[in-house]
């Protein structure tokens, strides 16, 4: 099995780490980023905190360089889907797409260029400390299932879990992957743009009890979306919330957006709250929080 | 007219300028040092006007004499210790507040029994020094009675306004402008220190989805329901005042924005704090601006 981890960032580098372990696969990680590539090509990629291991996938910047593969797994940040796809989609000419990205539409940018798509969610999350060198900061479970318009075949997808699997991260093949595809995006959409916009660490946001009615009040909205197109979450996100701000899990954790605003960088709030208004407006589901909150952010991004 | 001009910010400064052209002017400030350069060297205005006036100055408010009118200029956040600093004096003083937002005479009020002026200004002001105000928008004070004060010593009050060089008017209930600005400041301001945009282009844009003009359009109508509840007929539309305000060319940076900047405690209490106070008192639901207030709110919090 050959497979090819587009967007090898630190979720990718999960993936392409632990698959490149097994015999019977051959892993490709394309990215873009010429000094991490060289560095996985020159000394391998190595992984460090949750588990500690040192794989030799093959890296390229190019895509002309990649061979046919049987799978992808894309793991770009979501705004560059659409590019990152593009690029490669001639390699899985014959294979089938994974995503395991955050948000919501990247299976839709997906299928503009391929025919077979996985829709993913995953939880492991880590950072690139340099190149080559990636911190797993929080194990978590896979779950990989048909993108119901341009659906990749029962059998490939399991095939493709039952290898992720096997390499050392949990992970499920489901005939319905949108539940916890929802139960993420609401996750992120409610918590990550309230600690981008006000500079708090999640513990801190839920430790605030009016904060946290908005959290809620995001949540309810998200749910009440999932619920109009007959999806239902594989749990709470509330839980996931609370469980989350424990002390020990990730109180002092800063999200992903707050890092991307303290840094300037465009964040993927399209593809959280901008993705939740714009399957409410299909489903006639009123989303004025996550739409007020969808416009601040992007504010912000404009204000640089 | 003897006036006082506590607080010597921007529009304390304006004031204080402008008043001395025409009567003595006295300036309460916070600082020693701010006292002394403006008792040494005047106060400069540039911008609209060009003049350098003469005041007298003092941080310690056992040294203010007796005086007519006391503008009290401070921000929101100044106020209490303002009024405190005058409580049990100048009993024949008619003091006028102009700060934003609602609540500032009931806090003069809890202090003193002092005839009391409402004000709302629309003039603003960069101070470049503790001695040098630029005046850029000449947009009017708007003067009105609070309590029993006689409408005839509000117009006594914006004809000395007047006659100093500043664009004033007495109106025999103030609420409707005070209202008109209050939502204008809720809506703006929060959404700027979110944003860290300036008042600029952005907040009158309503071409794509995320574009932050729908939200503003949206606190301001969910801030006019309120008005509406209070029996308030607003002076002004406050969408039409953003609207224009943005086409000014040259854009605002409210003080909200600049104290959050700074991480400065803001005035959100007495104006999205007593817009939202305003909407439970009354029974109308204010979902957007209760998010906007907590999230400002939250801001402050992350300053320690």
């Amino acid at each position: 099995m050959r497979v090819c981890v587009v967007g090898c960032g630190a979720v990718g580098s999960l993936f392409a780490a632990h698959l490149a372990q097994l015999e019977d696969v051959e892993v490709w990680a394309y990215d873009l980023a010429r000094d991490h590539v060289d560095a996985i090509n020159r000394v391998g990629l190595r992984l460090s905190g949750a588990g500690e291991l040192l794989s030799r996938p093959r890296a390229t910047a190019d895509a002309s360089e990649l061979p046919p593969c049987d799978f992808g797994i894309v793991a770009t940040k979501a705004m560059h889907t659409a590019g990152a796809v593009e690029a490669t989609a001639q390699v899985f000419a014959q294979g089938c797409v994974a995503t395991v990205q955050n948000g919501l539409g990247n299976e839709e940018a997906i299928a503009k260029h391929v025919d077979r798509v996985i829709r993913g969610t995953t939880f492991p999350a880590g950072k690139l400390l340099e190149p080559g060198h990636v911190q797993w900061d929080v194990k978590g479970e896979t779950t990989l299932g048909p993108f119901e318009p341009k659906p990749a075949p029962t059998e490939e997808i399991e095939r493709l879990a039952e290898a992720i699997d096997r390499a050392g991260m949990p992970t499920k093949a489901v005939p319905d992957a949108r539940g916890p595809q929802w139960r993420k995006v609401i996750f992120n959409a409610a918590t990550n743009p309230i600690g981008a916009l006000t500079g708090l660490t999640h513990g801190r946001v839920c430790e605030d009890p009016a904060l946290r009615r908005l959290v809620s009040g995001l949540v309810d909205e998200g749910k009440a979306v999932a619920a109009a197109q007959g999806i239902e979450l594989d749990a709470d996100p509330e839980e996931l919330i609370d469980h989350a701000a424990k002390p020990e899990v990730a109180y002092d954790h800063k999200a992903s957006m707050l890092q991307d605003v303290e840094a300037r960088r465009p964040t993927e709030v399209d593809y959280l709250n901008g993705g939740i208004v714009r399957f409410g407006d299909e489903h006639g589901v009123e989303t004025p929080l996550n739409r007020a909150i969808w416009a601040l952010v992007k504010g912000l991004e404009r204000s640089w | 007219m003897r006036a006082c001009v506590v607080g010597a910010g921007a529009i304390g400064s304006l004031f204080a300028a402008h008043l001395a052209t025409v009567g003595d002017v006295v300036v309460l400030t916070r600082r020693d040092g701010h006292a002394r350069a403006l008792n040494e060297e005047g106060l400069r205005v540039s911008g609209r006007h060009e003049f350098t006036s003469r005041v007298t100055a003092t941080a310690d408010p056992r040294d203010l004499p007796e005086f007519d009118v006391g503008i009290i200029a401070t921000k929101a956040t100044g106020l209490e210790e303002a009024a405190q600093s005058l409580a049990g004096r100048f009993a024949t003083a008619t003091m006028m507040t102009v700060q934003n937002g609602l609540g500032a005479e009931g806090a003069m009020r809890r202090h003193g029994e002092w005839q009391l002026v409402s004000a709302v200004t629309f003039m603003s002001g960069t101070k470049h020094s503790d001695t040098h105000v630029e005046y850029i928008l000449d947009t009017p004070t708007w003067l009105g009675p609070y309590g029993d004060t006689p409408f005839e010593r509000v117009q006594e009050i914006a004809e000395v306004l007047v006659d100093s060089g500043l664009k004033a008017e007495a109106l025999p209930d103030l609420l409707p402008a005070q209202w008109s600005k209050l939502i204008f400041n809720a809506t703006v301001n929060g959404v700027s220190a979110l944003t860290g945009l300036p008042h600029d282009a952005h907040f009158a844009a309503e071409g794509d989805d995320s574009d932050l003009g729908h939200l503003v359009h949206q606190l301001v109508d969910e801030g006019k329901r309120v008005a509406a509840a209070a029996g308030v007929e607003l002076h002004d539309d406050p969408w039409e005042m953003n609207v224009l305000a943005t086409k000014r060319g040259s854009a605002h940076y409210p003080s909200m924005l600049e104290d959050v900047d700074a991480r400065r405690p803001t005035e959100v209490e007495l104006i999205n704090g007593a817009l939202v106070r305003e909407a439970a008192r009354l029974g109308v639901e204010a979902p957007l601006h209760t998010a906007v207030y907590r999230l400002v709110k939250a801001r402050e919090a992350s300053y320690s």
